[in-house]
């Protein structure tokens, strides 16, 4: 039986439906993530299962329990904001106190208790500081003790690291993600940040226009998008626009290229089709006369080349033939990129196995515009 | 490396001299005057100190004075502070609005204000309008209204008053403890400025009182004005003096407990 179930949510404002009938069922001890840009209604369901925003229809059910109408100070639900949250007239052990002095313990207790918990964030010699002579991170890590504290039978976190430095954000996700395991919380996380969301999850919802698109495992998210929207928005993804020729044996076109792929066998034939491929999944070689073209193979010329440390990324321009400003973005070892220059004849090999199809036909829902480049 | 100290010139010196003796010489000549001897009209005695601390008018219309800010401040405080954190967090379209009313009592000159107070709450139970405390602190919670309603204002733009107000209700604080345990600490330096200008108004305010005939302490110091020239000067420093001894009282009262109040946050 799921622990936190949201149950066809809806919430409009004015003309704007920031909730569209959200379902969502996550059991006992899970880490959800809800991920999506802006505006996409991740942040107002949050605020709905803490209960600072009413649903204009729809049931949120704790542990069994509807706590749709139930005020946010009687719901027990931990929460970490995006801003900076502690009060600022309270040392760090008085923020962590705070919600135990309401439920009345013992004195002792709350010593100890506060103790364990700022012990537990990393901030056991933090105690006596007010929240201006922490850093960022530090705050965070005190909001995070203080939403604790309480024992909250669901914790709330959204985009608690946003306002963070690249290095203390993925320190801090790795510490939430312990601490959560640890204790055996049951959590939900907004985040915007693709990267945040598939490291530290049990699940991934990602969200568009009030709707989610997919929920699954962070792994099942990024092999297997199940909508353009997913397969843009979870890491970078290549798509080529096409028809499926040959349904048998896995034909299909692209720019009048012909592609065999695997996950073409059995589509329908004339069928238009998104052809996704992982920058990874590329294979791209230098092109020895500048324009051999093989079996699965696109021919362009490296456009720009980036470093991203442990790889380089390329991206290559396929030319007037493939459509205005068509390319391909691959991921290489910084080794092998050096071979392929920029201004260098190249040919990617779109791989038979690799390749995901998912079809284009529309379903009339608007989805924001995603820059390929940046996800 | 050690630390230069910032050099100040001439130029800055010769101005803050200038200004001053602007504030001080006035406080000096009074000072001088209200040495001065009643009979002889010459220097120096302190006879005319002597004569304020021994009158029993200037201390009943001074305690009186004191206890109408007092009130004054306590119901301000009790009305605009959770309206205005209201407004901030539930209706903060409201803000221009109440704005625009709290400039009324800027406008409206204490004579008409008077009149119209007097007229409006003529049917009202004597215990009211016939004593000060009930007629007059009424009338100063008015003239206070917006010396409050703005410091308080400020006070809350400064503080990110959503973020704080769910924090403390997620973790199981009521409206009232909210109110009182999280956000009133945090504007504590508003309310002080908003206590403060609301204490100097009613120190210092003389019409509504002449008018509505209560004797308070601005009346006693225009009676003496007008009868005995040095003592006046006296009573004038003497209050000058209460009244900064009675705003130090709020700040020592209103006083800190903790660190530097955060003013901003990432939102």
């Amino acid at each position: 039986m799921p622990y936190l179930e949201l149950q066809g949510l809806h919430r409009h404002f004015g003309t704007v439906k920031a909730l569209n009938g959200i379902e969502i069922a996550l059991g006992e001890g899970e880490f959800l993530s809800l991920l999506g840009p802006s505006g996409c209604g991740k942040t107002t369901a949050l605020r709905l299962v803490a209960g600072f925003d009413r649903p204009d229809a729809g049931r949120i059910v704790v542990d069994g329990k509807d706590v749709t109408r139930v005020a946010p100070s009687k719901r027990d639900m931990g929460m970490v904001f995006q801003a900076y949250s502690l009060f600022p007239n309270m040392t760090a052990a008085g923020n962590v106190e705070f919600g135990l002095k309401i439920r009345r313990r013992s004195k002792e207790d709350r010593r100890k208790r506060v103790l364990d918990l700022l012990e537990l964030v990393g901030l056991g010699n933090a105690a006596s500081r007010y929240p201006h002579q922490l850093s960022g991170g530090m705050q965070q890590r005190v909001a995070l003790a203080r939403a604790l504290a309480i024992e909250p039978r669901v914790l709330l976190l959204d985009e608690p690291l946003s306002a963070l430095d690249a290095k203390v954000r993925v320190q801090l996700r790795e510490e939430i993600r312990r601490i959560q395991l640890e204790l055996g919380i049951t959590t939900l996380y907004v985040t915007h940040d693709q990267e945040e969301a598939l490291a530290i999850s049990d699940h991934v919802a990602v969200m568009s226009a009030g709707v989610i698109e997919q929920m699954g495992t962070p792994s099942e998210m990024y092999t297997a998008p199940s909508t353009p929207f997913v397969a843009e928005f979870i890491g970078t993804m290549n798509r080529l626009e096409s028809t499926v020729t040959d349904n048998s044996s896995g034909e299909v076109e692209y720019s009048g290229i012909r592609l065999q792929l695997d996950a073409a066998r059995g589509r329908t034939a004339g069928e238009r089709v998104l052809v996704l491929v992982r920058p990874e999944m590329l294979e791209l070689e230098a092109a020895a006369d500048g324009s051999a073209v093989g079996p699965n193979q696109l021919a362009g010329e490296v456009l720009t080349q980036t470093f991203l440390g442990p790889v380089t990324r390329l991206k290559v321009n396929l030319g007037a033939g493939a459509g205005a400003g068509a390319g391909l973005i691959a991921d290489m070892s910084t080794a092998r990129a050096a071979a392929l220059p920029v201004g260098a004849r190249v040919v990617a090999r779109i791989p038979t196995e690799g390749a995901m199809l998912l079809s284009l036909a529309d379903d009339g829902r608007e989805r924001p515009v995603l820059d390929p480049d940046n996800p | 490396m050690k630390l230069r100290r910032p050099k100040i010139t001439l130029s800055a010196t010769i101005w803050l001299l200038l200004g001053a003796a602007y504030f001080l010489l006035p406080l000096v000549g009074t000072f001088i005057f209200s040495l001065k001897s009643n009979q002889t009209g010459k220097c120096c005695t302190i006879a005319s100190y002597t004569w304020v601390v021994h009158n029993g008018d200037f201390w009943h219309t001074l305690k009186l004075s004191l206890t109408l800010a007092l009130e004054t401040i306590a119901i301000s405080l009790v009305l605009f502070v959770p309206t205005v954190y209201w407004v901030h967090l539930k209706v903060p379209k409201l803000r221009p609005v109440i704005a625009s009313f709290a400039l009324i009592p800027f406008v409206v000159p204490p004579i008409v204000l008077v009149v119209g107070l007097l007229d409006v709450f003529r049917g009202t139970p004597q215990w009211f309008y016939g004593t000060p405390q009930g007629f007059l602190v009424a009338a100063y919670v008015i003239l206070a209204f917006p010396y409050m309603f703005f410091s308080l204002d400020a006070g809350f733009r400064a503080i990110d008053v959503h973020t704080l107000t769910e924090a403390s209700q997620s973790l199981g604080a009521s409206w009232p403890r909210t109110l009182t345990r999280v956000i009133l600490p945090n504007i504590r330096a508003a309310a002080l400025a908003g206590s403060f200008l609301a204490l100097a108004i009613v120190l210092g305010e003389f019409t509504i009182a002449n008018l509505s005939q209560f004797n308070t302490f601005p009346i006693f110091l225009q009676y003496t004005n007008e009868t005995q020239a040095y003592p006046a000067a006296a009573v004038t420093l003497m209050s000058f003096g209460l009244t900064w001894i009675a705003m130090l009282s709020l700040l020592y009262i209103g006083r800190k407990r903790g660190g530097t109040p955060q003013l901003t946050g990432a939102r």
